[in-house]
């Protein structure tokens, strides 16, 4: 079973990536992330993670004195990996990436992960990265970066 | 500020006991459907994202072992820290090999740096966490800098 994003990235490696073809500031794709109660619950059950803040409304903002359920902060890191990682697909690998966590998002906001080149060595076949996911304001709640090497 | 003392400043450098896991395809198709992943490698669970690493290398705590926010009690290595309100802070990621169903890894994490800020609603501390990932044959696979904050 393939994926249409599986399908593009298997025409793309059927050609040869030419690197002089990518310049500066060229920008990966953008897309949207739009936490539920479902999808955090996936998420905490799959990484094990029980903190209240991720499920309990009344505790998150009660106690905790969130405005409202707390979207994951390593959750929105492995979306901003993921522009990395698709933009990428098959044609080499990730070595490194980070993040930070800048500000807090809540349940109920939409979130947009996307990235630019930032960096390119044709000797050593690598591209830099700089990745963030904006809110809806326009504000880079997580900021990244990531190192990837072509075949 | 202040807050820390000497006796967390000694834990700097410490190793937690190393934790052994079995990577299975299931867990890894868990975490792909919980975090959308796009790409078929992962969703069939034939190898893992590298963010899959987050929270792996915990010890697992008995319910009860979890404190009223829902995180372990005595989870962390060190001394109790003096806030308690943890948030993700961000994370590093190298990664020198692919993470596959059957892999038998080994996790050490410790404690490479404490220090203290003042946030915009009171003291902040931060700690940073680093995590040496190496299969049954020794070889290194993954290397994670995490910083959590506690406020």
């Amino acid at each position: 079973m393939s994926t249409d994003l599986e399908k593009e990235l298997e025409q793309e490696l059927e050609q040869e990536l030419d690197l002089t073809q990518l310049t500066l500031g060229n920008e990966l794709p953008l897309r949207q992330h739009t936490a539920t109660n479902v999808s955090l619950f996936m998420y905490n059950a799959a990484v094990w993670n029980a903190h209240r803040i991720h499920y309990d409304e009344t505790y998150t903002t009660e106690v905790e004195g969130h405005p409202a359920i707390v979207i994951d902060g390593p959750l929105q890191g492995d979306w901003l990996s993921q522009v990395a990682l698709n933009w990428l697909g098959a044609r080499g690998s990730v070595l490194n990436f980070s993040y930070t966590n800048r500000k807090a998002s809540y349940l109920g906001e939409v979130l947009t992960s996307g990235g630019v080149i930032s960096a390119i060595d044709l000797h050593k076949r690598s591209v830099e990265l700089t990745l963030f996911i904006k809110n809806e304001a326009g504000e880079v709640v997580t900021p990244g970066t990531a190192t990837v090497s072509f075949f | 500020m202040g807050l820390l003392t000497n006796e967390h400043f000694d834990s700097i450098g410490t190793a937690e006991p190393s934790i052994e896991v079995q990577i299975s395809r299931r867990e890894i198709q868990k975490y792909a459907a919980a975090t959308e992943q796009q790409q078929a490698k992962y969703i069939q669970g034939d190898e893992a994202p590298p963010m899959f690493i987050f929270n792996l290398f915990s010890p697992i705590s008995s319910l009860a072992d979890m404190r009223a926010d829902g995180l372990a009690r005595g989870k962390a290595t060190g001394p109790k820290l003096p806030l308690k309100r943890i948030m993700a802070g961000g994370t590093q990621i190298n990664q020198h090999l692919p993470i596959r169903p059957g892999d038998r890894l080994t996790g050490t994490r410790k404690i490479t740096d404490m220090y203290e800020k003042q946030g915009s609603t009171g003291p902040l501390i931060f700690t940073v966490r680093s995590l040496a990932i190496a299969n049954a044959h020794g070889e290194l696979v993954m290397e994670e800098i995490q910083t959590s904050i506690a406020r």
